[in-house]
């Protein structure tokens, strides 16, 4: 089963501290070598994206930063694992380590089950 | 400098300070000596002070003062025969533009006048000079203070500013230090010097008590200036962004920060309704910029960003003590201070209860370089009292009270020492 996982967090925290970067270097690394890793990645900040959107029939391109969102996505991940248990054990370690390395940030982790051919039925 | 006393004096004074440093700059570029740049700026500056009284103020000051002094610069090298030491000089130079301006100072073309201040800028804080001399000769060269002025914001004797600023203009001539903005390779290295002039002037002003000097707390004002200056000059650079928010919100708290007595008033005491609303403005339009660039990735950013969470918080119970520990801890590890960690128990304390600051505290015990800070036992003592323990809270005050030469915190502390013995005789401990 696939899951996305997505780190939201009030965007301006500055860069995480080294201890917290190394922790998840090396569950990443993990991940990998078990083979539950499809893709990570750390997302570029709002200023330096742009979006594209559809409203009024009209379709435009937006600089960031866009929206008023007070969170915003910061990085992204997907599992392939046996259940939904184990990604959200997951999630909480991953989360675990910010609150040992970085006290006083927060943010939520998204636990997000990807549709696959097991969610639709045979025709 | 004669001490101006007519309206028509107070305003060439003023004029003086706000366009002194174009007009050095400027002619620092074509005759690429700043001692004598400036001898040639304050020639003009008396030639103004012989018309103007009589034509007015033009409408453009600085051009005039420019122009007049390029003539003087003109006049000098004929008479001198610089010129010809100059053109020879120049020669070497593989900058054919510089050649042309010298070569044709009538008609020298009108550089962008930003480009030659930061120039000068980085000249004044060159790293071959002392902190004291780069002090003394941006605040003289940049903010266009007299040496007496200088000399009574630093509580120091004139004589000893004017001998700061003839050695540093010696050192700049005898290093041959050239008249421009680092490479690349440098410049973050150059720029930190320049960020660490202005913000000791700044401090210098801040941490002036009432009871001093009233110049004092204007080297702040100074400090500022010469930070939202360089601001525009150097738009690019997150950490002049930074520092200049940081420098406006502290200063948005001076009024709150002295109480009736002259006494100081710390963060969390202090009335908030007191603190200047378009300063902390300023500074968080200053602090966003430099997020903008840089995600906090820069010191003086994230001692802004820290001043930013109290400024936003209109009581101090409202403060987000959670995202000051945040901050802190990035903060620790661009900045491994002991005195940064301890401010970070403090806010850990804050956000988590006490047992939580206390940990973070405990590995501070013995911190070589806080052996003598009083706020370490000072900070001990008030996590302890809040766990209920109240004496080792008291000794813990005693000793910082001990250890403090201001009186008013002594009284302060020993008055905490005394509700914490009376705590503890009430429940027996």
């Amino acid at each position: 089963m696939r899951f996305m996982m997505m780190v939201k967090h009030p965007e301006i925290s500055g860069p995480p501290p080294k201890a917290l970067m190394d922790a998840i270097d090396k569950i990443t690394q993990d991940a990998i070598n078990n083979k539950t890793l499809v893709v990570a990645g750390g997302l570029m900040p709002l200023a330096q994206s742009n979006a594209v959107k559809i409203s009024g029939g009209k379709l435009s391109v937006i600089d960031g930063p866009f929206s008023e969102a007070k969170e915003v996505v910061g990085g992204f991940a997907i599992f392939d694992l046996k259940s939904k248990e184990e990604a959200l054990e997951g999630a909480k370690q991953f989360m675990e380590l910010h609150r040992q390395h970085w006290p006083g940030w927060e943010g939520t982790t998204e636990v997000r089950q990807m549709f696959g051919p097991d969610e639709f039925p045979p025709r | 400098m004669v001490v101006m006393t007519t309206d028509i004096h107070r305003a060439i004074d003023a004029v003086w300070r706000m366009e002194s440093p174009k007009v050095i700059a400027s002619l620092a570029r074509i005759v690429r000596d700043v001692s004598l740049a400036e001898d040639l700026a304050q020639d003009a500056l008396v030639a103004a002070m012989e018309s103007w009284p009589e034509s007015g103020i033009p409408d453009n000051p600085g051009a005039w003062l420019t122009a007049t002094a390029k003539h003087r610069a003109m006049d000098t090298f004929r008479r001198n025969k610089l010129l010809e030491r100059k053109h020879a000089e120049l020669g070497r130079d593989m900058d054919a533009r510089q050649e042309a301006a010298v070569a044709d100072l009538e008609n020298a073309l009108d550089d962008d006048v930003g480009d030659d201040l930061l120039r000068l800028v980085f000249v004044a804080c060159h790293p071959v000079l002392t902190p004291e001399a780069r002090v003394a000769l941006t605040l003289r060269l940049l903010g266009g203070l007299t040496t007496d002025e200088i000399a009574r914001a630093f509580l120091v004797p004139e004589l000893t500013i004017a001998q700061r600023i003839v050695r540093a203009k010696r050192t700049l001539a005898e290093k041959h230090v050239p008249f421009e903005v680092p490479r690349a390779a440098d410049l973050p290295a150059r720029m930190t010097s320049v960020l660490e002039v202005i913000y000791l002037i700044f401090n210098e002003g801040y941490s002036a008590t009432a009871g001093d000097d009233l110049l004092r707390p204007s080297l702040c004002e100074d400090a500022l200036r010469l930070g939202r200056i360089l601001a525009e000059l150097a738009p690019k650079e997150a950490e002049v962004h930074g520092l200049v928010a940081l420098m406006e919100i502290q200063a948005s708290r001076s009024k709150a920060r002295v109480g009736p007595g002259g006494e100081a008033i710390l963060l969390l005491e202090q009335d908030r309704a007191r603190w200047d609303r378009l300063l902390i403005s300023r500074g968080l339009a200053a602090l966003e910029r430099a997020q903008k660039i840089d995600n906090l990735r820069g010191a003086y950013a994230l001692q802004a960003a820290i001043a930013a969470c109290h400024a936003r918080a209109t009581t101090a119970a409202e403060t987000d003590w959670k995202r000051v520990a945040m901050l802190y801890r990035t903060l620790v590890e661009l900045v491994p201070s002991a005195v940064v960690e301890l401010n970070r128990a403090v806010a850990v304390g804050m956000a988590f209860g006490p047992a939580a600051g206390m940990e973070i505290v405990e590995t501070l015990a013995s911190e070589p370089s806080l052996k003598n800070y009083h706020l370490l036992p000072s900070v001990r003592g008030d996590l302890l009292a809040k766990l209920g323990r109240n004496e080792e809270a008291r000794a813990e005050f005693e000793r910082a009270a001990a250890l403090t030469r201001n009186t008013r915190e002594q009284e302060l502390l020993l008055k905490r020492a005394g509700d914490c013995a009376r705590a503890a005789a009430g429940s027996g401990q």
